[in-house]
């Protein structure tokens, strides 16, 4: 039987301006973790751009969950994003930065102040909302844009390595988060890493990006046994 | 990868300072005489220089202040819509042209947008008659307040716009992302993105456009009226030129330099918009038609701001006796003095630059960079100039040594423009070349020839072009000491202006523009778009 999948990814072509071509074909099921891998520059950034919207293909087409989207703003897809930096306005308070995922003019009613603050408590921020982000660590910024992609209840999650540059107690700690609101929400994730144990730990597929080329996902347990001598097993050098 | 930071020798290989020594004292010692020469004449004169701050100086003062503040106002404002409009819009037809068109006054002198103002809005400017019909009065011509306003506007809009570009630029392009994804309205984009980057911009910016403005000669000597609407510096030359009052003289040359400094001062020490490694475009949602169209308002009003006065320029000269004028001895003369001074002032210039760059000891380095800063925003050339006119005077006839003052006032005044030119690509070319110059024994001059000469004769080329053009269209320290036996183009066709033969100025004014630009495009060219 046949599931209409959370992304299809159909047949994209994109290129940098003077970058080579990449090609993507994909199916994400819905409700999965994916960790997608593959060497630096190889165009991982890029496919969660083209999924997000902020790039868009040359050719091919991008569905959610059977409509297409390929032309679609941004704002307008069941896409949020998780950046390595820069998720949150510095001028805005944590409060105020999380509330824009629910209203982006900031104009909040009683009863979503109370979810604001119940899920800054969920991400273990409770009585942080006041402060600007500059007074936070970078895992409690991190939560916070958590918070804030949570809130806005778009059914698909990329996480554009936002917790790469925490060490790794605080990267597990956020891992689990993010698996748990994964399993509460049933939402799709596709999360960019280098690490290996990172992609064991937390995904159910893993999606190898090589050369701009990304098709078909593979089980996690490829991490483990990758083909010989394929382009996996020389990225995990194996 | 190996590691090959260990045979990186300690000392930097084919430094060489005394070429740079010698610049820096030669700079330094013209700056320190004309400032030691203004405290003496205010010294020897006592009694004078204490009454010189009276009624008329705060005057000047007064109006300095106030027109700065207005220009400031006007520039800084509506720049701020013309750096959001053009960065809204990464890609449209007729972008690179538009930027190129808002680089022009950054190069282009002062004396010719004061005259481009005349030959549009003058008294009997390309619109005068339009106007006057208008406003059912005889125009009566810009000269004042307004005229001085809007030629100050003319340099420092597209300047201020830049800056704010480049501030909207360096925002982090997951901030755009993020605005894009959360889909925020146009106006909560402008109050959580765009403002943010603007305002942090926006004192350094200010500041800068105001100490630009305050410290304006030409145009205010051009367009100024009277008493009424003359700055410190047109009083400086005043002072000198008609009163002959050395003691005024000093007392304004002096304020007009402590102030400058106060204000270099502060413009220092506020940051100003970098340009980002790898800045990313196309992150920001497309705007609306409504915003687009505002947009498209702001950036053709700018143009038309800009092009107007040089097309002006150009048309009303189109008209003049250019044939009689071309026939003309005092025109001919002119000419050959100033390409004379321009190419002398442009060697000696980009000379002193090389011979900096290529001292590279850091102490050096920030001696020039904080040297050049200095004479660039604290020291004009009209109070130098005041200070070696009073040095010069007891030893010999300032007005016979006028072509060497000039030379090396205008090669003083481009040398900054010359180091902010070359130093990206010498630097780059040190780093690469460094080691196999050494290793092939490659040093001073013959390295300069064969290593850097070659492979920066663009850049430098371009950096000859632009101080030549720096100092062909200069009107500063000539008007100091142009005689009828020195006159450069600028300094005639201010004469010409003066006696009223206003076809002769038109005519001149279209041969310099000509000229500069010729120059400025070449500049262009060879910069490969670093002048933009």
């Amino acid at each position: 039987m046949s599931v209409t999948p959370a992304i299809a990814v159909e047949s994209v072509r994109f290129a940098h301006a003077g970058g080579a071509g990449m090609a993507f074909d994909l199916a994400i099921p819905a409700a999965s973790r994916i960790a997608v891998i593959g060497p630096s520059g190889s165009g991982k950034s890029t496919l969660l751009h083209l999924i997000a919207g902020f790039e868009r293909p040359s050719s091919g087409r991008i569905f959610f969950s059977g409509r297409e989207m390929t032309q679609a703003e941004p704002a307008d897809r069941p896409v949020t994003t998780l950046f390595q930096d820069n998720n949150l306005f510095e001028h805005l308070t944590i409060a105020q930065n999380a509330g824009l995922g629910l209203a982006p003019r900031l104009r909040l009613t009683a009863d979503e102040k109370r979810r604001i603050d119940a899920m800054l408590a969920a991400v273990g921020l409770s009585g942080m909302g006041g402060r600007l982000p500059g007074a936070l660590s970078g895992g409690e910024r991190q939560r916070a844009a958590l918070a804030r992609a949570l809130l806005s209840g778009k059914p698909v999650l990329l996480l554009d390595e936002p917790f790469a540059a925490l060490g790794p107690a605080l990267r597990d700690e956020m891992l689990t988060l993010v698996t748990d609101a994964q399993q509460a929400r049933g939402l799709t994730v596709l999360m960019v890493t280098h690490s290996p144990a990172d992609a064991r730990a937390f995904a159910t597929h893993v999606l190898f990006v090589d050369h701009g080329r990304g098709s078909g996902l593979l089980p996690v347990t490829a991490l483990d046994a990758p083909e010989a001598g394929s382009a996996l097993a020389a990225y995990l050098g194996r | 990868m190996t590691s090959t930071k260990a045979h990186v020798p300690a000392a930097r290989p084919s430094a060489v300072h005394a070429p740079a020594i010698a610049v820096l004292i030669v700079a330094g010692g013209g700056v320190a005489l004309a400032l030691a020469a203004l405290a003496a004449a205010g010294l020897q004169s006592g009694g004078a220089f204490i009454a010189a701050f009276d009624g008329v100086m705060g005057r000047a003062v007064r109006f300095t202040l106030w027109q700065a503040a207005l220009s400031t106002v006007l520039s800084v404002v509506p720049a701020l819509l013309v750096a959001r409009a053009l960065h809204a819009h990464p890609a449209f037809p007729g972008r690179g042209l538009l930027l190129r068109l808002f680089a022009l006054p950054l190069a282009l002198p002062a004396l010719i947008a004061a005259l481009g103002l005349l030959a549009l809005l003058g008294r009997n400017g390309l619109l005068a008659d339009g106007l006057t019909a208008l406003t059912g009065a005889r125009w009566p011509g810009i000269y004042g307040l307004e005229g001085i306003l809007i030629a100050h506007v003319f340099f420092n809009l597209p300047l201020a716009a830049r800056f704010f570009l480049v501030a909207l630029e360096a925002v982090p392009a997951n901030q755009w992302r993020n605005a894009r994804q959360l889909g925020l309205p146009p106006l909560a984009l402008f109050r959580l993105v765009e403002w943010p980057a603007l305002r942090a911009a926006m004192p350094g910016v200010a500041l800068m456009v105001f100490l630009l403005c305050a410290t304006s000669f030409t145009l205010v000597l051009i367009l100024g009226g009277g008493p009424q609407a003359t700055t410190i510096e047109v009083a400086v030359y005043q002072a000198l030129r008609f009163d002959f009052d050395p003691a005024r003289a000093a007392a304004l040359a002096l304020l007009q330099l402590a102030a400058a400094i106060t204000l270099g001062v502060l413009v220092a020490r506020v940051p100003m918009p970098v340009t980002p490694f790898g800045a990313t475009r196309h992150t920001r949602a497309r705007p609306s038609m409504g915003e687009t169209l505002m947009h498209a308002t702001a950036l053709g009003l700018a143009a038309v701001l800009v092009a107007a006065p040089v097309l002006a320029v150009l048309l009303r000269g189109a008209t003049a006796p250019l044939r009689t004028l071309l026939a003309d001895p005092a025109v001919i003369n002119a000419a050959l003095t100033s390409l004379a001074v321009a190419l002398s002032a442009a060697l000696l210039a980009v000379g002193a630059a090389v011979a900096l760059l290529s001292a590279r000891t850091p102490m050096i380095m920030m001696l020039a960079a904080a040297g050049g800063g200095g004479v660039l925003f604290a020291a004009s050339p009209v109070v130098l100039g005041a200070g070696w006119f009073l040095a010069l005077r007891p030893l010999v006839d300032p007005f016979e040594a006028a072509p060497f003052i000039v030379v090396f006032a205008n090669a003083l005044l481009a040398l900054p423009f010359a180091l902010r030119l070359l130093a990206p690509g010498w630097r780059a070319s040190q780093l690469r070349h460094d080691r196999l110059a050494a290793s092939l024994g490659l040093a001073g001059w013959r390295r300069l020839t064969i290593v850097e000469g070659r492979a920066l004769a663009r850049p430098l080329v371009a950096a000859l072009m632009l101080a030549g053009l720096l100092s062909l269209g200069d009107l500063g320290v000539i008007a100091l000491f142009g005689s009828d036996a020195v006159q450069t183009l600028p300094a005639l066709l201010h004469a010409r202006l003066g006696s009223y033969r206003t076809d002769d100025a038109a005519g001149l004014a279209f041969l310099l523009t000509l000229g500069c630009l010729v120059l400025l495009w070449l500049a262009d060219r060879f910069s490969d778009g670093a002048l933009r």
